[in-house]
């Protein structure tokens, strides 16, 4: 399973990079899923735990966590969103 | 275009004249102007706010925009036109930065649809505000209030 993933604002800086390009295994098949296999990966990413307050976007789309994703699909993480 | 997401400002008068330019069916015009505020954020220990810097997901900003304008305009049928304006990029406290118009027959269609699409613009559009201060930058934290302003316009399923 390939995905592009995105980050925005704070979560951006804290990882140091706005997108990639992620190979995660066949059971990674949700959002929260796929949040869970980023945060775990290499030495830990603090940012992208569990109860970090992360909202995600499937395809554009803002979405909850226990939304199906698919090979091919653009995740985005990020903070709360604070416009107007 | 009824959606916009820019750099440049915008002129809230003109705007609104185009609502209802050249129909003689609207009867009310609600508009919304939103500016950058310069207020400390953390009362008397926050430090000025020199500018900030207003960060979206484009493609996704629009899309977003634009499924609020069509929810608004199936909550409200009677409404006769929308525009919303959004601007990103790097902007001064006084600087405009949001604007939500709306013509209906009525006032009560256009105030309700003006407000509504704010609200769900505040916790559904992709936008994040990073404050300059003299002690560097500081994301804006999302507010409880906003997600309790959205929620109010909630429907049962």
């Amino acid at each position: 399973m390939k995905f592009k993933v995105l980050y925005f604002a704070s979560l951006r800086e804290s990882l140091g990079k706005a997108e990639e390009l992620v190979e995660a295994p066949s059971g990674v098949s949700s959002v929260a899923a796929l949040q869970r296999f980023l945060a775990e990966r290499g030495e830990g990413v603090p940012a992208l735990a569990r109860g970090r307050n992360v909202r995600a976007a499937v395809n554009q789309v803002m979405v909850k966590d226990d939304v199906a994703i698919a090979d091919g699909d653009e995740i985005a993480f990020f903070p709360p969103v604070t416009g107007g | 275009m009824s959606v916009s997401v820019q750099e440049a400002d915008f002129d809230p008068g003109r705007e609104a004249e185009r609502l209802s330019a050249g129909r003689d069916d609207v009867g009310a015009l609600a508009t919304f102007t939103g500016l950058v505020r310069a207020d400390k954020q953390n009362g008397s220990q926050g430090s000025d706010v020199q500018a900030m810097t207003l960060e979206h997901y484009p493609g996704m900003t629009e899309k977003a925009l634009e499924a609020i304008v069509v929810e608004a305009r199936s909550r409200w049928p009677a409404i006769l036109g929308v525009r919303v304006i959004h601007r990103v990029g790097r902007l001064a406290p006084g600087d405009r930065i949001v604007f939500v118009g709306v013509a209906g027959a009525h006032r009560g269609e256009a105030f309700a649809a003006c407000e509504f699409i704010m609200d769900y613009l505040k916790t559904r559009a992709p936008f994040w505000k990073k404050e300059d201060t003299a002690e560097g930058g500081r994301w804006v934290d999302a507010r409880d209030s906003d997600d309790e302003a959205a929620g109010r316009w909630s429907v049962p399923d």
